[in-house]
């Protein structure tokens, strides 16, 4: 397969970058939000919107009301809403969410897929527990009782936690913290008994929550996959969530790199504009590579795991710490090529800055995954 | 099955019941690759019959034309070809500056009678080019260069000194830069194509750093060179000289698949093992930067072979595959240690390593230094002021 858009994905991308250009603008949106003092983290409206144009059903099968397609595709989304810093659940709902409930239990899944469809339905992933991502430990325990399970913890960077309709919870069934079995996996109603939300605000003016679980009870309905063996269900959903994260990452990158070579051409210093310098010109092109280069590893990524490939799993932490290298060079180079104004609130190029630093940390950093590429290769 | 699966079955086929097994072993340097040639001479019996099995069945040029000794495969096939080349760790059964370099450019510029006569002793292996462009004075502003063709008619006469010239002591032909106008900078070079054992060509091999000596000197003195022997209009070598440098620099960035974009971690670890974290965190940095720009380079030739492609993306290419490579054979010395140091022991292949990391540090000064690549990027792709 040829490393690039099919004709139906590239007009998928068409009519995507054009719809997000326009409704989820940095005006319109992040800005509007962020200075209303917003505390859902995303407009109900838009989210609907997504849902008009068949975005949210994207990596939902067809035999559950979506459209079945793949990563390649939600990464076109992904993409988009990046480049315009659109806060959006899409990342969290439709493509973490949706990934974890591919495996649920009919019923399970039509509490919760149907609205995602909808627009209507969010989602959030609650599995980290400390404050760097370390899914290989995780020592929230969720203990039989009754026909159901108790849980006890707490998890953190809850992203869209305080909108969210259910969390999809990673809670430990049986042996200890540092144990790869014993995992099992709940889409936790958020107003459920005993939960208890600490929501706060992040640098990307993103909301992310602390939720405790302090003895709350739940029904064996809301087990998603196998009790004891969630931890291969996991592992597909922190690829879908990882590989969708880097996809995001290159917009991100993008978004930053164009309007970072448009001041080039516009500021003027020392009586020419500044992009005739070489000191800047050779930035700019070192940076293009980077970019060029993580988008290839993201789409190489996206076919893997489309395709099932054995490959998949390290391509996709390729993705995500290449992603995240390149995206925060071009955040970097765009606030230092803007100069004193790249400093201020009223350019947007910070904006990207933040952004890029909240998203390279979700489902693990540039070093996690470096750690993880070593550790799959053996050595 | 789809078409081409029922190719893939097919070349599968052909491979098992073709390719010798000792062509299925690494290369470990460039002595063990086949270039073909009147002077080659081959290192063993496989690699003969691999080369003469693949020349009849096209497969030396897999996608170029059959009346060109190709096998007229289309993209996707070519893709499928490369992919079990590499499936089963075959070698390419012959590598030549004129299947990466020349060829594209005759297929572009050539005319139809030169196309049949250059392209198939190239795709069959009898003739090995080198390539004459820059001169001592004439380096990154290789447009500058001063070796002159005078005009006698039939025929022009050529004087002047090349320099770098990869294999020259080893090559049959050359294809040239002469200028042939010294009024016009750019529209007064011509693209020349000589052989090497005409009268008044000589070579010097120049010893390197590594001890070795891939590139030479090359002079000519009134060096005798028919008019049919030019590729594209006169005065107009300019065009097809910028063409061939893509298809170079496209080469040297390791597009292909070449072994500089594989992972090293693994492989460190196999010998020797890695106690030190703080190298493990840079083999692992460096892996994910090779396995990204593998990425790349699927992805740029996926693009090229259908029109998709940025024409200055070779540039970026090989500006980020060779600093790769560099950074690659740094690590590969580091991760050595002292035993990497040995420069003539037979364990270590005669310093293999060693000549190996100092071989590299030419990749990005051959084919246009990065700093050029940067600022045609700038120029070219980012459309930057006054680059």
């Amino acid at each position: 397969m040829p490393l690039f858009h099919t004709d139906d994905q590239a007009m998928l991308a068409e009519t995507v970058t054009g719809f997000i250009a326009e409704q989820g603008a940095i005006k319109p949106q992040l800005r509007r939000l962020r200075d209303a003092g917003d505390a859902t983290g995303h407009d109900p409206a838009l989210w609907a919107q997504f849902a008009e144009l068949g975005l949210t059903g994207i990596l939902i099968a067809e035999a559950d009301g979506g459209l079945g397609l793949g990563h390649v595709e939600a990464g076109i989304v992904l993409r988009e809403i990046g480049r315009n810093l659109t806060p959006s659940p899409f990342l969290s709902s439709a493509v973490i969410g949706a990934t974890a409930l591919a495996e649920a239990s009919s019923d399970l899944k039509g509490r919760y897929l149907p609205g995602i469809i909808a627009g209507q339905c969010v989602l959030a992933l609650a599995l980290d527990e400390g404050a760097k991502h370390r899914p290989e430990r995780i020592a929230m325990t969720a203990e039989r009782s009754g026909n159901g399970f108790r849980l006890n913890g707490a998890k953190q960077f809850v992203v869209h936690g305080t909108s969210a309709d259910a969390l999809i919870v990673a809670a430990r069934t049986a042996g200890s913290a540092d144990d790869r079995d014993g995992i099992t996996l709940f889409a936790v109603p958020r107003d459920a008994a005993g939960i208890g939300h600490n929501a706060v605000r992040l640098v990307d003016s993103s909301i992310a929550s602390h939720v405790r679980f302090d003895g709350v009870e739940v029904d064996g309905g809301t087990v998603i996959g196998d009790i004891d063996g969630g931890r291969a269900l996991l592992d597909k959903v922190l690829a879908a969530g990882r590989v969708g994260a880097a996809a995001e990452l290159t917009g991100v990158g993008s978004g930053a790199f164009a309007m970072t070579t448009a001041y080039l051409k516009t500021r003027k210093q020392f009586g020419r504009l500044i992009g005739e310098f070489q000191a800047l010109q050779h930035r700019a092109a070192h940076l293009y590579g980077e970019l060029e280069i993580a988008d290839a590893a993201v789409i190489k990524a996206q076919q893997l795991l489309d395709g099932g490939s054995a490959q998949a799993e390290v391509m996709v932490s390729v993705a995500k710490a290449k992603a995240s290298r390149a995206a925060n060079l071009a955040v970097r180079e765009g606030v230092q090529m803007h100069g004193g104004v790249g400093m201020t609130d009223e350019y947007d190029i910070g904006l990207y800055m933040k952004r890029d630093r909240a998203l390279a940390e979700f489902l693990g950093d540039a070093t996690y995954h470096a750690d993880r590429v070593a550790t799959l290769s053996g050595y | 099955m789809s078409e081409l699966d029922a190719f893939r079955e097919e070349i599968r086929a052909w491979l098992d019941a073709n390719c010798p097994a000792e062509m299925r072993l690494p290369v470990q340097d460039e002595d063990d690759m086949c270039w073909g040639g009147r002077k080659f001479v081959f290192k063993n019996a496989a690699q003969k019959t691999w080369l003469e099995r693949c020349v009849a069945k096209g497969y030396t040029v897999p996608d170029w034309p059959v009346a060109y000794g190709g096998a007229g495969m289309t993209a996707p096939q070519a893709k499928v070809w490369r992919e079990e080349l590499a499936r089963i760790g075959a070698r390419l059964p012959l590598s030549s500056f004129g299947i990466w370099m020349l060829g594209p450019a005759l297929l572009k510029f050539g005319t139809e009678e030169q196309k049949v006569h250059y392209l198939g002793q190239i795709a069959r292996g009898e003739i090995r080019w080198c390539q004459g462009y820059s001169e001592p004075g004439s380096g990154s502003d290789l447009v500058s260069l001063q070796t002159f063709g005078e005009d006698r008619g039939d025929h022009w006469v050529v004087n002047g000194q090349k320099i770098w010239t990869s294999y020259a002591d080893k090559a049959d032909w050359i294809f040239c830069l002469v200028r042939t106008d010294k009024a016009n900078k750019y529209q007064g070079i011509s693209f020349l194509l000589f052989d090497m054992t005409t009268p008044g060509v000589t070579t010097k091999p120049i010893k390197l750093i590594s001890g070795n000596s891939p590139f030479c000197e090359t002079f000519f003195d009134n060096v005798v060179v028919p008019k049919h022997q030019i590729v594209g209009e006169l005065n107009r070598g300019w065009d097809v000289a910028k063409y061939l440098l893509g298809h170079e620099r496209e080469m040297i960035s390791g597009a292909g698949g070449a072994e500089r974009l594989n992972a090293i971690g693994a492989v460190v670890n196999r010998h020797g093992g890695i106690d030190n974290p703080v190298l493990r965190a840079e083999l692992a940095q460096f892996d994910i930067d090779a396995l990204a720009f593998a990425a790349m380079g699927e992805k740029f030739l996926d693009e090229a072979k259908v029109g998709r492609a940025h024409p200055a993306q070779p540039n970026m290419m090989k500006y980020a595959g060779t600093e790769l490579n560099k950074r690659r054979h740094e690590l590969l010395m580091a991760a050595g240690g002292s035993t990497a140091l040995e420069w003539d022991s037979a364990e270590t292949r005669g310093g293999a390593a060693a000549r190996s990391w100092l071989r590299t540090k030419a990749n990005s000064i051959e084919g246009g230094t990065s700093e050029v690549m940067l600022n045609v990027v700038a120029k070219r792709i980012l459309d930057l002021p006054g680059a």
